[in-house]
C-alpha cells in the first residue's frame, strides 16, 4: 500500500469525501466563504478606484506628444510662459507641423467654481483656454454634440465627464467667468482622458477675463516622432532665450497622478490587509470546527491504514474550495458594482477636479482571487495539521 | 458576578474558537477606529471652524485674487468686527512630496483672528520684530526636524522674487501649538509685509478673506452684504460661512463619509455572519446542559439572558481590545507622515463604536438566545 498512485487515489478519495459532505456544513462552510467574498469586494473596489485614475491618465497621454511647462513648476496651475516664448517653443525641432503650421498648442489652465452634483458644493472645474492647433494635438477630441465654439467668440465645449459631475454645463446653459455668461455650444470626449472632465474656450478670450495679458501656463505639441524627445528637450534647455521644463505627456501625467494614486493604493492595502486578517479568523474558526466534528471519521480513516498527509490535503482542498468562490464571488461582486462607476475628486497636484471611471481590471481580479487563496491557506493549514496529529485512539473515544 | 461565571466558563468551552472569534472581532472594531481617524484627517477640521468666521475668495474661482484694500471696505460693514487675508504661496521645501500649506498674512490681525494657534509671548513677540520671520505648526516642525531660529528656504513656484529669484528665506521665530485637538498645525504662516514688497508682481492683492462677524446668527445676512458690496466690481466675492467652505474644500475629494460607510458595513457584516455562528454553534452543542440549567431552575429570561449575556462579553471584550488598538496605532503617527492635518479618532466615532459593539452582540446572540428560550426540557434531554 506504499505506492506513489496509492497515495494519490488517497489523497483523492478523502479529498472527493470531504467536499461531498460539505453541505452537511452549508451554515459555516458559507459564513467562511461570504466573509472571504467581503474581503475581495472591497479590495477590487477600493484598488480600482487607483487603476481607474491610472488609466486615465494613461488615456490623456500619447507617446509622441509633449508638454513644456516653466521650469519649476510642478504642474500646469502653477506655470506660466510669456507668448514669446511659446512662439519660441512653437518652433523647436522634433514639432510636427500641417498646413497651419507647427502642431503646438500654447494654453491657459485655471480653475472656476461649479456645484458639483453629487455634493451640491463647489468645487474646482478645470477651464482650459487653447489654441487654433489643439483639437489635432490632443488625441482623440471628437465633438459629439452641438458644435465647437467659434475662435474670437466667448464660447465654450464641455468635456462629456465634466457635464456629468457638475451642475450647470448642459448645452444651451452657460457659464459666468468675468461678469459674462458663456453659453456651452458643444459638448466633446476625448478617448477617457482628462480633457473629459474639463472645460475648453478660446484663449484668447480667457487671457482677458483671467487678467493675462498675453501669457500662457502650458504649451502641448506634437512631436513628428517619440524618438525625437531627446533632441526636442536639449534645444529647449539650451536655448539662453527659454527658462523652461519640457516633459513627455505621459512623464506629466504620471506626476501629477504619484500623489493621489500611491494614496488610495495605500489606503486600500491597509483595508484590505486588516480586513483580510478578520477573515483568516474567520476561516480557521469554520476549518477548526468542520475538522472536529469529523474528528471520528478522520481517525477511523487512519485507523484503516490511510497515510495523514492525505487528510491534511483533504481539509485544504475543502478550505481552498471555500476561499475560491468566496474570491470569485467577491470579485464578481466588484466588478459587477464598481467597474465604470464614474467619479470625480480632487487632484491636489493639479489643484482641480478630474473625472474618471474606476477600472476593475483583469489584473486586479486576479489579485484578489490570489489574496482569497491565500486566506483560505492559512485558514485550512493549521486546522488540517491538527486533524492529522490527534492520536488516533483518543478521537475514537471522543463523543 | 455568578451568571458572569457561567458566561466566562461557557466561552472557555472551545478556547480556540473563542480566541478566534475574539480576534475577528478585535480586527473588525481596529479597523473601525483607525477609519474614523483617516475621515477626521480628510475632513480638515470642520468641527473646530469658527462659528463667527466667514471667508470670502473670489466668485469665479479661489485661484483669483481679490485686492488687499477690500479688507478696509470689509470692515466698514455693519456686523463686521475685523478682517484678515491670506495668500495661496504653493511654494516648494526641498521636493514637492514635502506638501504643506504656505501663506503670507499679517501677523498682528492673524492671531487675533485665529486664536486657536498658540505662540508664546516671547515668540508673538519675535515674530513682529523679524520681517522675514515665520512661523509653523508643531506638525510641520516636528516632521521636518525644525527649530525656532532655523533658516528655512522655500523654492516659490507662483510668487518669484523682484528679479527673477525663486528661493524665498524664512526665519522660524515660532512654533504654534492648536488649542483643540483637531487644530491644523500643519501650517506656515509668514509676514505679508515681507512678500508683498518682495514679490515680482501681483502687488496689492492677496487671496481669501477671514471675517470675523459680531452675531454668528446673522451670518447669512453678512455674507449677502459682503457681496453685494463688491458686485458689478473687477473681483466678485462669494462670502460663506468658515465650517461650509471647509466641508465643501472636504467634499470636492468625494463623499469620504459614503465611502467610509459602505467599507464599515461591508466590514461589520463579515464580523456579524463569523459571530453570529459562532453563537449559534456554541448553543446548538450545549443543548443538553441548557436543558439541565433549566430542569434546575433557571427561567426561560434566564436563558435568554445568559446566551445573549455570553454574546455581549464576547463584543465587548474583542471591541475594547480593538478599540484600544485602533487608538494606539492611530497615536504612532498617521501614514501619510502628517500631511494629514488632523488625525485622532474622534469621540463622536468612539461613542459609535461602543454602540456598535452591543448592537453587534444583540444581533448575533439574538437568535441562538431565542432558541435556547423556547427550550423544552423533555425533548432537550431526550436527544
Amino acid at each position: 500500500m506504499n505506492g506513489p498512485l496509492n497515495w494519490i487515489s488517497q489523497v483523492v478519495s478523502v479529498s472527493a469525501f470531504n467536499l461531498r459532505t460539505l453541505p452537511q456544513r452549508i451554515g459555516s462552510s458559507l459564513t467562511a466563504a461570504l466573509g472571504i467574498a467581503g474581503v475581495v469586494a472591497v479590495m477590487v473596489g477600493v484598488l480600482s478606484i487607483g487603476q481607474g485614475i491610472l488609466r486615465t491618465m494613461e488615456r490623456s497621454s500619447s507617446p509622441d506628444n509633449v508638454i513644456v511647462l516653466r521650469s519649476g513648476a510642478t504642474s500646469e496651475m502653477m506655470s506660466g510662459l510669456g507668448g514669446e516664448d511659446t512662439r519660441f517653443i512653437a518652433e523647436a525641432p522634433g514639432i510636427a507641423r500641417d498646413a497651419e503650421g507647427p502642431l503646438a498648442s500654447p494654453e491657459l489652465f485655471v480653475i472656476i467654481n461649479l456645484n458639483k452634483r453629487d455634493t451640491g458644493t463647489d468645487a474646482n472645474v478645470p477651464l482650459r483656454g487653447i489654441t487654433r492647433q489643439a483639437p489635432r494635438v490632443h488625441d482623440g477630441f471628437r465633438m459629439i454634440e452641438g458644435r465647437m465654439f467659434e475662435w474670437g467668440l466667448n464660447e465654450v465645449v464641455v468635456g462629456v465627464g465634466a457635464q456629468r459631475e457638475f451642475e450647470g454645463l448642459e448645452l444651451g446653459s452657460s457659464i459666468e467667468v468675468a461678469q459674462e455668461q458663456w453659453p456651452v455650444v458643444g459638448i466633446f470626449e476625448a478617448d477617457g482622458g482628462l480633457a473629459e472632465g474639463e472645460i475648453w474656450v478660446d484663449a484668447a478670450v480667457l487671457q482677458p477675463a483671467y487678467r493675462r495679458g498675453n501669457s500662457y501656463q502650458a504649451v502641448y505639441a506634437k512631436l513628428t516622432a517619440p524618438s525625437e524627445f531627446q533632441a526636442f528637450k536639449d534645444a529647449l534647455t539650451t536655448d539662453p532665450r527659454l527658462n523652461v521644463k519640457p516633459m513627455r505627456e505621459s512623464e506629466y501625467h504620471s506626476e501629477q497622478s504619484q500623489v493621489l494614486y500611491g494614496l488610495i493604493t495605500g489606503i486600500g492595502t491597509l483595508i484590505a490587509a486588516i480586513m483580510g486578517l478578520g477573515a483568516i479568523f474567520g476561516a480557521l474558526n469554520t476549518m477548526y470546527t468542520a475538522v472536529s466534528a469529523r474528528a471520528r471519521e478522520i481517525a477511523t480513516l487512519r485507523a484503516l491504514g490511510f497515510h495523514s498527509s492525505p487528510v491534511v490535503i483533504s481539509v485544504l482542498m475543502e478550505s481552498l474550495v471555500l476561499a475560491l468562490a468566496g474570491g470569485a464571488v467577491g470579485a464578481g461582486l466588484a466588478w459587477l458594482v464598481f467597474d465604470g462607476f464614474r467619479a470625480a475628486t480632487l487632484n491636489w497636484s493639479s489643484f482641480s477636479q478630474i473625472t474618471f471611471a474606476f477600472d476593475v481590471s483583469f489584473p486586479l481580479l486576479i489579485q484578489g482571487i490570489v489574496f482569497a487563496v491565500i486566506i483560505g491557506l492559512i485558514g485550512g493549514l493549521f486546522p488540517a495539521v491538527r486533524a492529522a496529529r490527534q492520536p488516533i485512539a483518543n478521537a475514537l473515544r471522543e463523543l | 458576578m455568578k451568571y458572569l461565571y457561567l458566561m466566562w466558563s461557557n466561552l472557555k468551552r472551545k478556547k480556540t474558537r473563542t480566541i478566534l472569534t475574539l480576534l475577528s472581532i478585535v480586527v473588525a472594531f481596529t479597523l473601525f477606529g483607525y477609519l474614523g481617524a483617516i475621515r477626521q484627517g480628510f475632513s480638515q477640521g470642520i468641527d473646530v471652524a469658527g462659528l463667527d468666521r466667514l471667508i470670502v475668495r473670489h466668485k469665479v474661482s479661489i485661484i483669483q485674487l481679490l485686492p488687499a484694500n477690500y479688507e478696509a471696505r470689509m470692515e466698514r460693514i455693519e456686523g463686521v468686527s475685523d478682517a484678515a487675508h491670506q495668500t495661496w504661496f504653493g511654494g516648494v521645501y526641498q521636493k514637492p512630496s514635502n506638501f504643506f500649506a504656505q501663506m503670507p498674512v499679517n501677523p498682528e490681525e492673524f492671531l487675533e483672528m485665529y486664536p486657536e494657534y498658540l505662540l508664546t509671548d516671547e515668540e508673538r513677540e519675535a515674530w513682529l520684530n523679524t520681517r522675514t520671520g515665520v512661523i509653523a505648526g508643531r506638525k510641520i516642525a516636528d516632521r521636518f526636524g525644525w527649530k525656532v531660529g532655523d533658516r528655512i528656504p522655500i523654492q516659490a513656484t507662483i510668487w518669484f522674487r523682484k528679479g527673477g529669484e525663486r528661493t524665498w528665506e524664512f526665519d522660524l521665530v515660532g512654533i504654534y501649538d492648536g488649542a483643540e485637538k483637531g487644530t491644523d498645525t500643519t501650517q506656515f504662516f509668514f509676514r505679508y509685509d515681507y512678500f508683498d514688497e518682495a514679490r515680482q508682481n501681483g502687488q496689492g492683492l492677496v487671496g481669501w478673506y477671514t471675517v470675523r462677524i459680531d452675531d454668528p446668527d446673522r451670518a447669512v445676512e453678512i455674507s449677502q452684504r459682503i457681496d453685494d458690496e463688491f458686485a458689478n466690481s473687477r473681483a466678485e466675492t462669494k462670502t460663506e460661512p468658515e465650517g461650509a467652505f471647509l466641508q465643501g474644500f472636504a467634499n470636492q475629494i468625494g463623499d469620504i463619509g459614503m465611502i467610509f460607510m459602505s467599507i464599515i458595513a461591508a466590514v461589520f457584516f463579515t464580523i456579524l455572519l463569523v459571530t453570529g455562528n459562532t453563537m449559534a454553534y456554541a448553543v446548538r452543542e450545549r443543548t443538553n446542559e441548557l436543558a439541565v440549567l433549566k430542569a434546575l431552575g433557571f427561567t426561560d429570561s434566564g436563558v435568554l439572558g445568559l446566551v445573549l449575556g455570553e454574546s455581549l462579553v464576547l463584543s465587548a471584550i474583542g471591541g475594547g481590545v480593538g478599540l484600544a488598538l485602533a487608538w494606539f496605532l492611530v497615536s504612532m503617527g498617521d501614514p501619510s507622515n502628517g500631511a494629514l492635518p488632523a488625525f485622532f479618532i474622534p469621540p463622536r466615532d468612539m461613542i459609535l463604536g461602543v454602540v456598535l459593539i452591543v448592537l453587534m452582540a444583540f444581533i448575533a446572540g439574538i437568535l441562538p438566545a431565542l432558541q435556547a428560550q423556547r427550550l423544552r426540557i423533555a425533548d432537550a434531554l431526550r436527544r
